[in-house]
């Protein structure tokens, strides 16, 4: 495990960088990582991000085909709002694992 | 995971489907989702019995073969005989379950699935040969194709710096 700062907050993370523990997580937090990725966070980013952060506390597998089932957006709709990475930006952005799914 | 990266990652894939059964059709649409998905470039070419997966009638019932296929197990991990699968109706119940416990894993069908790869950008293409072979016409297959090629136009698609083609 690594830790590393960012948004001012000590946080453990994976070596690809995403966020070991989700209690650890902060806008701020979500916000920078986005910035290294290139995205600038809206509205709409975080209601993704609160499905992703919802169902990862429930234990859910996730996948794109979820997201785009989950009325807030649909799979077109998170790609444009997660460029070339729908499942693993949005979830490293959310402070939870990299998805381990293939869909 | 986090090596040293010395090697250029892969930009585009190119994946050609000849077959028709459920784990030739569905092992080129989890390869090109897969792709879409990390954010590389996918064309998709569909031919000979590969058709099935983009021809309208065909494309959700598509099947698993229950002969001559030496890796078909029991549930439970017996072997599968042979003279089992040639029954009537063993072909289309086997085929069923799989693609019931696909389901459970939340791979759609094909349609769908073809749905989700052109969301991401992905582009499916027909063999115009295998079309003419098999009398099939436009209007044959799945509405967002992006178009019917011949290999040679296929592979002007294929060009550009780490591209690969995958024949599965």
């Amino acid at each position: 495990m690594v830790q590393k700062t960012i948004a001012g907050n000590t946080v453990d993370v994976d070596q690809e960088g995403y966020l070991e523990n989700p209690e650890q997580w902060t806008k701020e937090i979500a916000g920078e990582i986005a910035n290294e990725i290139g995205i600038d966070l809206t509205d709409k980013h975080f209601e993704v991000i609160d499905y992703l952060r919802e169902q990862h506390a429930q234990g859910t597998q996730l996948t794109i085909r979820k997201v785009g089932k989950s009325g807030i957006t649909d799979i077109k709709g998170l790609y444009k709002l997660f460029p070339g990475g729908p499942l693993k930006y949005s979830s490293k952005i959310a402070g939870i694992p990299k998805p381990s799914s293939c869909v | 995971m986090n090596k040293e990266i010395n090697e250029k990652p892969l930009k585009k894939v190119c994946i050609i489907c000849a077959k028709g059964t459920i784990e030739d059709v569905y092992a080129t649409l989890v390869m090109a989702n897969g792709a879409v998905m990390e954010g590389i470039e996918a064309k998709v070419f569909f031919t000979f019995f590969g058709l099935d997966a983009i021809t309208r009638k065909q494309m959700n019932k598509i099947h698993t073969a229950t002969v001559g296929n030496p890796a078909m197990r029991m549930p439970g991990g017996l072997p599968f005989p042979s003279i089992l699968g040639m029954l009537p109706g063993v072909e289309a119940g086997v085929s069923a379950m799989m693609k019931q416990q696909m389901e459970k894993l939340d791979i759609p069908p094909v349609d769908e699935f073809l749905e989700m790869i052109t969301a991401g950008g992905g582009e499916i293409y027909a063999c115009k040969l295998a079309m003419d072979m098999f009398k099939l016409k436009k209007e044959d297959l799945w509405e967002d194709c992006s178009g019917v090629l011949t290999i040679g136009d296929f592979y002007g698609h294929c060009g550009g710096e780490n591209t690969q083609i995958i024949f599965t």
